[in-house]
């Protein structure tokens, strides 16, 4: 789908690139033992090798190395057994070591793929160029005093994976649906939490605009993005800077910018003959890494069902639409609610059950889907007395209601208020003649050919029977007996 | 009269045992020691009066009849190791008033073995120099003096100058050195002591302030090859906190001197025949050739045709990895900080302030051949001769078992002569470069003096891990040149 950016002299092609940093869930820290959990004290969470003190040395996390191994599995990544940490080199005071640990030529995870889902319904392959692991950098706080400027170590040597993708993007919103599917798969094999207001995933986007079907033209890269919606804005904006600058003659300089989102701009960070001269080189603190096969095979078979494997499996064995399917997988809790209550019931229904009633309460409270009053099995009990006919779908969404105020089973409820349907016809059937009898004139207007007075009936018989009386057949009662 | 400063660490540790002496009156003779010999400038920071009461502690110790191999034994740590609660300066004002509280791996097992730390020595900043006048806290000055010219005061080598110095002047029984292209070598030649530098990765880095990550070893520095022995078995072993340790078993290196040299194969490389080498390096060389001879060994002519790339390899490896080790000192958590409008001239200020000259030699050094567009042309290649470096000793270890080699081209020189000519300096290191390069053990001994009455030493070379066989070589070579002399300023 390329949608193209109309400039006043023609229509101009944007091409998109993204680093994802994702921090990964790893109990510590990609080289010490301090745990990397978010919001402590500044400084709290700092050990001797995150400070760079003197002789400290980088201990290699193992559990990074596996979620790092799980994601390359995940994203259909080549997984390189032979990866190599690299020191790159430069000054800043939240940086401690003077150096970043990051991987450059030998990155753990080469080549792989990931599928988004386009708004059209259709899907398109977004190339993963590498993906590598690499430490954070502290923080530097600077509002604190007039003339100081205040250093948190606490993330420090975190663990990030850098998720390098191709160019192969062509719109904001390819952009903002290939960091959405990251984030489900991450998610899915719990690699990292995916909050991206915590910082836990953030973007550097790498825009430049063409003509349709020229080379690649000068790119600009935006760092740190933290929001979808930003990344949005920010190549927006910036695409439209570069057409402006490009339309009046002018030339791309290649440089680093920040998105400004109070203002919806992008500024110049530093240009690209202020760029750094990191002297990356091995770092000579630890070894390369050699994996072996095995373990990559065992991690490979561990991995859970990821969501492109569950959105088909939702569209061959329930038969859901691709649109329910994909709003289903998004999330993985939501999935396995999904699979829970659908097992042996209608799964159309149940779909349309957890996206219309159980999404919007959940989204009114706040709430996520694990923290859901209302238990996939408790679902399934309301439904099931919707297929034997025992409530009505309206007295279903009152029931849903009570059982969200109350965490009750839709049984318990149904029958402690009295909510069972009246399916027996005779029964209806008294109802329906003592309405019809009571009601002369409104009768003849229907039998005059008035059909739509014949709801005004059904109205009045609900009510008699405070709404217990099975619809179907009073609609079917009715228009027997008033047939003209 | 038996004089306390003058026995080896093995006959101390006798004497202990037998109850003829105490360790505080071994420490006090020591401090006794370290006073007489204070003009020499040996100690960064002294930490006498700890070492009194780790010293009556170890004869507490002794008598519950649980005692560690160096109960009670005073020796001197370099400057280099972090060790709680005392400054750790690397001889460099960068590192002022900094006080590290945690405690380096060797020196925590030296410690555990009941070792009395009488305090830091001096030594080159942060390990580059070869004659240990680059330290902040002044020279140290070798307590050898030529015969014939005494009042000239000579290098005691570097950059472990002031723990060999220590070692010789009686001052302290052993003391812990670091080596990254010779730096417990070279000094050990220029002070008439022992010193061995460990295979890459027996001892740990954990705590060891780094130069060069990729050479840097610890090591100590003791009269005796036995003495040698007996330290190095206590620092050894895996640190898991130290990626590039390894997980060797640590033998009974004080068991393997009880062997003989009968049937070892001992290599005489070839290319380590210099021009213009002094006659007398040439002589004790042969010596050492005839000496394993008359042992019963086979010695034989190897090649290591790589041998003259080794040094300036090693000043692009060193220097690359000293750039980016030494990053860490910008004035933003510890040591100095030399204020600036604004951080960019705080960080100037601070580093051309804390570091000296030869340091920031090398930095700049270091930092042009990792440069964009220079990396390929130095750091690259001189890794890939690194590796053939290696290759050589590995093809050698085919025929031979242990290489020996002099440790020096000279003896201890005078101070300020080398000084303002790198090059000149850098060429002490030229016999111990190469094993460092290719991560190997390598032990100087003491065996002879020159014709300036200075001590010169031999260097044995020897497979990974091979320790064992460097100290039985060692051994040999001890006994054989049979070396008694002692410094004229010793105490």
């Amino acid at each position: 789908m390329a949608e193209l950016l109309k400039g006043t002299k023609g229509d101009w092609e944007v091409v998109i690139g993204l680093e994802v940093h994702a921090q990964v869930i790893a109990g510590s820290k990609l080289f010490s033992g301090a745990t990397a959990e978010f919001g402590a004290e500044p400084n709290a969470q700092v050990s001797f090798v995150d400070a760079a003190m003197p002789g400290m040395l980088p201990v290699l996390n193992e559990e990074s190395v596996r979620q790092a191994v799980r994601t390359g599995l995940a994203v259909n990544a080549i997984i390189n057994l032979r990866s190599v940490f690299a020191r790159k080199n430069y000054f800043y005071p939240d940086l401690p070591q003077g150096y970043q640990i990051s991987q450059y030529e030998l990155p753990i995870v080469g080549e792989g793929a990931v599928e988004i889902d386009l708004p059209d319904g259709g899907a398109k392959t977004i190339r993963v160029e590498r993906l590598h692991l690499e430490q954070d950098a502290g923080k530097s706080i600077h509002d604190l005093h007039p003339t100081k400027s205040y250093i948190d170590l606490n993330r420090s040597g975190v663990t990030l994976m850098e998720i390098v993708s191709k160019p192969d993007m062509r719109s904001a919103d390819e952009a903002v649906a290939y960091i959405a599917k990251l984030r489900s798969i991450l998610r899915y094999i719990d690699a990292c939490d995916g909050n991206m207001q915590n910082g836990s995933m953030r973007a550097d986007v790498n825009v430049s605009v063409r003509n349709p079907g020229d080379k690649l033209g000068t790119r600009c890269e935006i760092k740190n993005v933290n929001s979808l919606r930003f990344v949005r804005q920010a190549i927006n904006f910036e695409a439209h800077r570069q057409i402006e600058i490009l339309e009046n003659g002018g030339l791309i300089d290649q440089e680093t910018r920040l998105y400004d989102p109070d203002r919806n701009e992008t500024r110049l960070m530093r240009s690209k003959e202020d760029a750094h001269d990191y002297r990356y080189f091995p770092d000579p603190d630890l070894l390369p890494l050699d994996l072996e096969q095995a373990y990559v095979d065992e991690l490979k078979a561990g991995l859970p069902e990821l969501p492109d494997a569950r959105k088909k499996r939702f569209v061959d064995d329930y038969g859901l639409s691709v649109y329910d399917a994909s709003v289903l997988v998004a999330e993985r809790d939501t999935g396995d609610y999904f699979d829970s209550v659908a097992k042996s019931r209608d799964a159309k229904q149940v779909a349309n059950w957890i996206t219309g009633e159980l999404f919007g309460h959940l989204k009114k409270d706040g709430l996520s889907i694990k923290k859901s009053p209302v238990s996939a099995e408790k679902l399934g009990g309301l439904i099931d007395l919707i297929s034997s006919s025992t409530i009505s779908g309206r007295t279903a969404k009152e029931v849903f209601e009570k059982m969200w105020q109350t965490g009750n089973d839709a049984k318990e409820i149904v029958e402690s208020e009295g909510l069972s349907q009246i399916t027996d016809a005779g029964e209806i059937e008294i109802i329906v003649n003592k309405v019809i009898l009571e009601n002369p004139k409104n009768a003849d207007e229907v039998r005059g050919g008035n059909s739509k007075a014949i709801g005004w009936f059904v109205g009045q018989v609900m009510q008699a029977t405070a709404g217990k009386a099975d619809p179907k057949a009073v609609n079917e009662l009715l228009r027997d007996k008033l047939k003209a | 009269m038996m004089i306390l400063t003058d026995l080896t660490i093995a006959e101390a540790r006798n004497l202990l045992i037998a109850g003829d002496i105490s360790s505080v009156e071994l420490t006090e003779a020591h401090i006794r020691a370290m006073e007489a010999t204070s003009s020499l400038n040996l100690f960064i920071t002294e930490t006498c009066e700890q070492a009194l009461s780790k010293a009556e502690k170890s004869d507490t110790q002794r008598l519950s009849g649980n005692q560690g191999k160096l109960e009670g034994i005073p020796i001197a740590v370099k400057d280099l190791f972090c060790t709680h609660g005392v400054l750790a300066s690397a001889a460099s004002k960068m590192l002022t008033g900094y006080t590290p509280c945690y405690e380096s791996t060797v020196t925590k097992h030296l410690w555990n073995a009941g070792a009395v730390m009488l305090g830091k020595t001096n030594m080159d900043e942060f390990a580059m120099g070869s004659s240990n006048e680059t330290s902040y806290y002044g020279p140290v000055t070798n307590p050898w003096q030529r015969v014939n010219e005494p009042t000239v005061k000579l290098v005691p080598g570097g950059s472990s100058g002031g723990s060999a110095a220590a070692v010789a002047a009686r001052a302290v029984m052993g003391a812990l050195g670091t080596d990254t292209g010779g730096s417990i070598r070279q000094p050990a030649s220029f002070c008439g002591v022992v010193g061995i530098k460990p295979t890459y990765g027996r001892c740990s880095r954990w705590g060891m302030i780094a130069f060069a990550s990729s050479l840097d070893q610890a090591g100590p520095l003791t009269r005796t090859v036995r003495d040698s022995a007996i330290m190095l078995g206590e620092m050894a072993g895996y640190d898991a906190k130290d990626s590039t340790s390894v997980n060797i078993e640590v033998p009974d290196y004080e068991a393997a001197l009880k062997k003989n040299v009968k049937g070892v194969r001992v290599g005489v490389p070839q290319e380590y025949f210099l021009e213009g080498m002094p006659k007398e390096i040439q002589c004790i060389w042969d010596k050492g050739i005839t000496w394993f001879k008359e042992a019963g060994a086979e010695v034989k002519d190897v090649s290591l045709p790589h041998t003259k790339y080794a040094l300036p390899t090693y000043y692009i490896v060193a220097p690359a990895e000293a750039s980016s080790n030494l990053a860490r000192y910008d004035g933003v958590r510890y040591g100095l900080r030399i204020e600036g409008k604004d951080l960019q001239e705080m960080y100037e200020n601070t580093r051309a302030e804390g570091f000296g000259r030869e340091v920031r030699r090398r930095i700049m050094i270091g930092t042009y051949v990792l440069s964009a567009g220079y990396y390929d042309a130095y750091y690259l290649k001189a890794q890939k001769v690194r590796t053939k470096i290696a290759d050589d000793f590995r093809n050698s270890w085919k025929s031979v078992d242990l290489l020996l080699t002099p440790t020096a081209p000279s003896a201890a020189f005078v101070q300020g002569e080398k000084i303002n000519d790198p090059i000149a300096m850098y060429l002490n290191d030229i016999f111990t470069v190469p094993a460092s390069m290719a991560g190997l053990p390598a032990i100087s001994v003491p065996v002879g003096l020159s014709s300036e009455g200075l001590p010169l030493g031999l260097q044995l070379i020897a497979k990974p891990f091979d320790e064992e066989l460097l100290f039985r070589g060692a051994g040999l070579l001890e006994l054989a040149a049979n070396f008694k002399e002692k410094p004229k300023l010793a105490a």
